[in-house]
C-alpha cells in the first residue's frame, strides 16, 4: 500500500498546487515533494532488504487481458524512489528565484512527472512500467517547450518524437514476451523472466530494448536529441531530465534487458558494450571542447550513463551495484551542478565559459559548494562519484581488458574537463560579466547543502545503500547465470 | 432493433417539425430522439442472440455496442452543430432529418444477418451523406466534394453489388451463416473461384466505404470540402458502421478460408498506413490533416480485422470509441476556431489559425491537446489502449512484422498531430477570447472526460461483450 500512496501523493500534491492560484503554487510544491520525500524515508525505515519485493499491491486492470495494475519495492526500485524524492523538493526549491510565467503549470507539471518517475521504478507489470516510461514523458516535454530557450520548439519536438519512437519497439518486444506467458496470459515482470526463449529471439528483444534504453539514457549513437534538449530546456527541466529521467533507461537495462534475455545478452553484450565505452570517451571529449556550461555538462552526463551502461552489461555485482551507487552520485552532481551554472547565469546573463571569470574572488560559499560537487563528479576519493566509478571500472576491466583500460581514461579526460570548467569561470582575471556578483542566498543555499552532504554521506559511507540493493542484485543475477 | 424502428418514424418527425415557425424546437427534439433510440438500445442488452425480420437482422451485444458507439457519437455531433441557425440558406430540419436517416442505415450495417439488409444499410447511409456533403449550397468546394463522393460511392456500390451477386452464384444464397456453411465445406474449383472473387469484389465495395487505400482518393477532398460538422459525421459514424460491417462479414461467413484473404487485408492495411500518414504529413491544412489521419486510423482498425483473433472484436469496439471520441473534439475545436479565423470570408482551417489558442482559451486548447494525444496513442488516453489492444490481437495472431510497421507508422502521426498542440500553445497569434456556448462546453468536457477515463481504466468493458 505504501508504494500506491507513492504514487498518488506527487500526484494529489500536482493537482492542489494547479489549483492554488499563483501565488500560493511553489510553496505548496514544496510542501507536496518534502511529504513525499517523507514518505520515502519512512518506506525506507520500514524495509527489510533480504524481503524481495515489498509494500506491493495489485489490482486487476484489463482483467480479461491479465494486465494489473501492480507495483512494489524492491532494494533496487527503493534506492531510486529515494533519488526521485530527494531530487524533487530540491528542483523545485531551486525555481523559487526565476519568475516564470504561470507558475501554478510549472510546478504541477514537476510533481506529475515525479509521480510518473516513482511509477516506473516500482512497477512490477510490464505495461505499468511502459504507460509510466512514457507518461512521464509528457510534463517534461511540456515543461521544456513551454518554458525553455529560443530554440525550443524544434529541439524539444525532436527529443520526443526520438524517445517515444524508441519506447515504441519496447512496446512490440512487450507484447511479443506477453504472449509467451504460459496459460491466460500475464504481464507480470516475474512472469517473464521465466520464459524460455530461442537465442534468435532473444537477438531481436535484446535490441528491441535496447534501443527504447539507449535513446532514454542516451547512449551512443542515440544522444543527438541530448546536448541541444538540456540546453535549451529551463534549469527545472535539465535536472529532471538528466538527475532522474536518465535512470529509467539505466533502471530499465537491469530490470528488463539482463534477466529476460541472458542470452541475448551474450551474443550482443560486447556490441552494446563498446557503443557505451565509445560514449564515455566521445562525450569526454566533445566536453573538453564546450564553452557553453550547459553544454558541457550535458556532455559529461552522456559520458557518464556511458560507464553506467558499460557496468550493466558486465553483468556482474559490482557492476551493477556501481552503476546503482553512481545513478545515486551522478543523480546529485548533476543537478548541484546545473543548480550552480543556473546561478551563474542568472547573474552574469551568459553562460560561455569565454566570457566568464574571476568569480570566486567575490564568492568563498558558492566556490565551496561548486568545488565539492565538481570534485564528486571526477570521483575524487571520500566523494560520491568515486564509489560508483571504483566498482564499474572493476566491473569492466573483469569483463574485456582492454575495455577497462579505455573506460579508465575517464578518469583521466573527466578531470579535464571538470576542472577546465571550474578554472575558467571562477578563477582568473574577473571579466566584465561578472561585475557585482553576489555570494549565495539563503534559498540557494538551502539547495545546495543537502547535495552536498550527500556527496561525503555516499563518498564516506555507501554501505547505507549498497546494503540495500545487494540481495536484490544477486538475486537478479542468479537469474541471469541460469 | 428498437432504436432502427424509432428512429425511422423519428425522422420523419424531426422533417414535420421543420414546418413549424419556430426553428428553436428542432435541436433539442433531435437530441430527445438520439436519447430515446439510446435507451431503446440498450434494452436488449444480453437479451441477445436474437434475429428479426426472417432472420435478417441479429442483435447480439456487439451489435448494441457499436449501435451505442454510433448514436453517442451522433448525439455529440447534433449537439455541437448548433442548431444551423447562422445560414439563411441552410434547411436545419432536412439536416437532422437526413442525419436521423443515416443512423438508421449505419445500425443496419452493424447487424446485418443478410446480403441484402448490408446493402440497403449502405445505401441509406451514403445517399444520406451524399447530400449532406453538397448542404453548403452556395460554397463551390462543398459542391464539388458532394459530387466527388456520389460518383466515386456510386462506382463503389457497383462493385459491392457485383460481389454479392456472384457469393449468390457460388453459394446459393445471401444470408452469412448459410455463406459459411458454403465455403467451409467448399471444394478446390471454378466453384470457389466465383465465391473469392465475389468476396474481393464485396471487400472493395466495403474498403471504399472506410477509406482505405487504394480507394481513399475521394477521402481529403471531400472531408475538406463537406461543412465540418457533416465531415465529424463521416469521419465517426461511417467508419464505426463500416468496420462493425466488415468485422461482422470477415468474422461470420468466411472465418474458414482465412487463409485466401487475410493477407490481402494485411497488404491493403499496410498501404493505407502508409498513405494515410505519410500524407498527412504534408499538410497545411488542420482540416484535411485529419482527413488523412482518419484514413490512418483505418489502417491500424484493418490490422485488427487481418488477425481476427480472440482480442480484435473488443479491439475494434474500443478504438472506434476511442477514435469517435477525439474526432469529435477536434473537429469540435475546429469549428469554433475556423469561425474565428476567417481568409476571404471563408472560415481558416490551417494549423497557424491555431496560433497562441492556450493564452486566451486553455479549455479549448487542452481539449485539443487531449485529443491529438489520444489519436497518436499517447499513454493515458483512450487512444493508447485502443492502439495496444490493435497491437496485441495482431501478436496472437503471431503477425509480429505487421506491428512493427504500425509501430513506425504511430511515430510519424506523432509528428503531425503535434504540430497543432504546438502551434497552440508554443506559438505566439492574436488570438481572441472565443465564446462557447455552455452546452457545447459540457460536451467537449465529456468527450474529454471519456478520453482519460479509458485511459486510465480500460477494463471498463472488459467482459461486457
Amino acid at each position: 500500500m505504501l508504494t500506491l500512496l507513492l504514487i498518488l501523493l506527487p500526484v494529489i500534491a500536482a493537482v492542489i498546487t494547479l489549483f492554488s492560484g499563483e501565488r500560493l503554487a511553489k510553496t505548496v510544491a514544496l510542501i507536496g515533494g518534502l511529504t513525499t520525500l517523507g514518505l520515502a524515508v519512512m518506506t525506507w525505515l520500514q524495509f527489510d532488504p533480504a524481503a524481495g519485493t515489498q509494500f506491493g499491491f495489485k489490482y486487476a486492470w484489463v482483467s480479461s487481458g491479465g494486465i494489473s495494475f501492480a507495483a512494489g519495492l524492491d532494494g533496487i526500485s527503493l534506492v531510486l524512489v529515494l533519488l526521485t524524492t530527494f531530487l524533487t523538493p530540491l528542483i523545485v526549491l531551486s525555481a523559487f528565484k526565476h519568475d516564470y510565467k504561470k507558475p501554478a503549470s510549472f510546478y504541477a507539471l514537476i510533481l506529475f512527472m515525479e509521480a510518473a518517475l516513482i511509477g516506473v521504478f516500482t512497477a512490477t507489470d510490464a505495461f505499468l512500467f511502459y504507460l509510466f516510461f512514457e507518461a512521464a514523458l509528457i510534463p517534461v516535454y511540456f515543461l521544456a517547450a513551454i518554458w525553455g530557450g529560443e530554440n525550443r520548439i524544434k529541439v524539444t519536438f525532436k527529443f520526443f518524437i526520438y524517445t517515444i519512437f524508441g519506447s515504441l519497439f519496447m512496446m512490440v518486444a512487450l507484447v511479443y514476451l506477453y504472449y509467451q506467458t504460459p496459460g491466460t496470459h500475464t504481464s507480470e515482470i516475474t512472469a517473464f523472466y521465466q520464459l524460455q526463449l530461442s537465442p534468435q529471439t532473444q537477438g531481436f528483444i535484446f535490441w528491441a530494448f535496447f534501443i527504447a534504453f539507449a535513446i532514454k539514457m542516451p547512449l551512443f549513437p542515440f544522444h543527438t536529441w541530448q546536448p541541444d534538449t538540456y540546453t535549451e530546456s529551463p534549469t527545472a527541466a535539465t535536472m529532471l531530465l538528466s538527475g532522474i529521467m536518465l535512470k529509467m533507461g539505466v533502471y530499465g537495462l537491469i530490470r528488463f534487458l539482463l534477466p529476460i534475455v541472458p542470452q541475448g545478452m551474450e551474443s550482443w553484450g560486447m556490441m552494446a558494450m563498446i557503443l557505451s565505452v565509445i560514449g564515455i570517451i566521445y562525450g569526454s571529449i566533445i566536453a573538453i571542447q564546450q564553452s557553453d556550461m550547459k553544454r558541457l555538462i550535458a556532455y559529461s552526463s552522456f559520458a557518464h550513463v556511458g560507464l553506467m551502461a558499460a557496468g550493466v552489461f558486465s553483468y556482474s555485482v559490482n557492476g551493477l551495484q556501481g552503476a546503482l551507487i553512481q545513478m545515486l552520485a551522478h543523480g546529485i552532481n548533476v543537478i548541484g551542478l546545473f543548480f550552480i551554472i543556473d546561478i551563474i547565469y542568472s547573474r552574469t546573463k551568459t553562460r560561455f565559459l569565454d566570457q566568464l571569470g574571476g568569480i570566486s574572488q567575490s564568492t568563498p560559499h558558492l566556490s565551496i559548494y561548486f568545488m565539492i560537487l565538481l570534485l564528486g563528479s571526477v570521483a575524487l576519493p571520500l566523494t560520491n562519484g568515486f564509489v560508483g566509478e571504483f566498482l564499474l571500472l572493476s566491473s569492466v576491466f573483469h569483463y574485456d581488458g582492454w575495455l577497462g583500460a579505455i573506460a579508465g581514461l575517464t578518469i583521466i579526460l573527466g578531470s579535464v574537463y571538470m576542472l577546465r570548467l571550474f578554472q575558467k569561470s571562477m578563477f582568473g582575471p574577473r571579466s566584465k560579466w561578472v561585475e557585482g556578483f553576489q555570494d549565495l542566498t539563503a534559498s540557494e543555499s538551502a539547495v545546495l547543502l543537502p547535495l552536498v552532504i550527500m556527496v561525503f554521506w555516499i563518498g564516506i559511507y555507501p554501505n547505507t545503500f549498497l546494503k540495500l540493493t545487494e540481495p536484490a542484485v544477486s538475486q537478479l543475477l542468479q537469474l541471469v547465470n541460469n | 432493433m428498437y432504436p432502427i424502428i424509432l428512429l425511422s418514424v423519428l425522422g420523419v418527425v424531426t422533417l414535420f417539425l421543420g414546418f413549424s415557425k419556430s426553428k428553436n424546437i428542432l435541436l433539442p427534439a433531435t437530441l430527445l430522439f438520439l436519447i430515446i433510440a439510446l435507451i431503446g438500445n440498450f434494452v436488449e442488452w444480453n437479451k441477445g442472440p436474437l434475429l428479426y425480420f426472417y432472420d435478417m437482422f441479429r442483435v447480439d451485444n456487439l451489435t448494441l455496442s457499436f449501435n451505442g458507439i454510433i448514436l453517442l457519437s451522433a448525439f455529440m455531433i447534433v449537439a455541437i452543430s448548433g442548431g444551423f441557425q447562422d445560414n439563411a440558406d441552410s434547411e436545419p430540419a432536412e439536416y437532422y432529418g437526413l442525419m436521423l436517416f443515416s443512423l438508421v442505415g449505419a445500425m443496419m450495417m452493424v447487424g446485418f444477418e443478410h446480403m441484402i439488409m448490408l446493402f440497403i444499410g449502405v445505401e441509406i447511409l451514403s445517399v444520406a451523406m451524399y447530400v449532406l456533403t453538397g448542404s453548403n449550397k452556395r460554397n463551390l468546394r462543398s459542391n464539388e466534394a458532394a459530387l466527388k463522393y456520389f460518383l466515386m460511392g456510386a462506382f463503389a456500390t457497383g462493385f459491392m453489388l457485383f460481389g454479392m451477386t456472384l457469393l449468390y452464384g457460388a453459394t446459393g444464397s445471401f444470408e452469412l451463416s448459410q455463406i459459411q456453411g458454403f465455403a467451409s465445406n467448399m471444394q478446390q474449383g471454378s466453384q470457389s473461384y466465383i465465391l473469392y472473387a465475389g468476396l474481393l469484389l464485396l471487400l472493395i465495395g466495403m474498403l471504399f466505404k472506410v477509406s482505405a487505400a487504394p480507394f481513399h482518393f475521394w477521402t481529403p477532398d471531400v472531408y475538406e470540402g463537406a461543412p465540418t460538422i457533416f465531415t465529424t459525421f463521416m469521419s465517426t459514424i461511417v467508419k464505426t458502421a463500416g468496420f462493425a460491417a466488415l468485422f461482422r462479414l470477415l468474422n461470420t461467413s468466411f472465418t474458414n478460408i482465412y487463409s485466401f484473404w487475410w493477407i490481402i487485408i494485411a497488404l491493403i492495411a499496410v498501404l493505407t498506413l502508409l498513405v494515410g500518414n505519410i500524407g498527412a504529413t504534408s499538410q497545411n491544412s488542420f482540416k484535411r490533416m485529419l482527413a488523412y489521419s482518419g484514413i490512418s486510423h483505418a489502417g491500424y482498425l484493418l490490422i485488427a480485422l487481418t488477425a481476427l483473433s480472440r482480442p480484435s472484436e473488443n479491439a475494434i469496439v474500443f478504438y472506434s470509441l476511442a477514435y469517435s471520441l477525439s474526432t469529435i473534439c477536434a473537429f469540435g475545436v475546429l469549428m469554433l476556431v475556423s469561425k474565428e479565423k476567417t481568409i476571404e470570408g471563408q472560415p481558416n482551417e490551417h494549423y497557424d489559425a491555431f496560433n497562441g489558442l492556450a493564452k486566451q482559451n486553455p479549455l479549448l486548447a487542452f481539449v485539443l491537446a487531449v485529443s491529438m494525444l489520444s489519436l497518436a496513442g499517447i499513454p493515458l488516453t483512450a487512444g493508447f489502449w485502443g492502439k495496444f489492444f490493435i497491437f496485441t490481437s495482431a501478436a496472437e495472431r503471431g503477425i509480429m512484422w505487421i506491428t512493427v510497421i504500425a509501430v513506425l507508422m504511430s511515430t510519424v502521426g506523432i509528428y503531425y498531430y503535434f504540430r497543432v498542440i504546438i502551434a497552440s500553445y508554443l506559438r505566439e497569434g492574436n488570438m481572441i477570447k472565443i465564446r462557447i456556448a455552455p452546452f457545447y462546453q459540457v460536451i467537449l468536457l465529456i468527450a474529454t472526460f471519456l478520453t482519460i477515463l479509458f485511459g486510465l481504466a480500460p477494463g471498463i468493458f472488459d467482459n461486457l461483450i
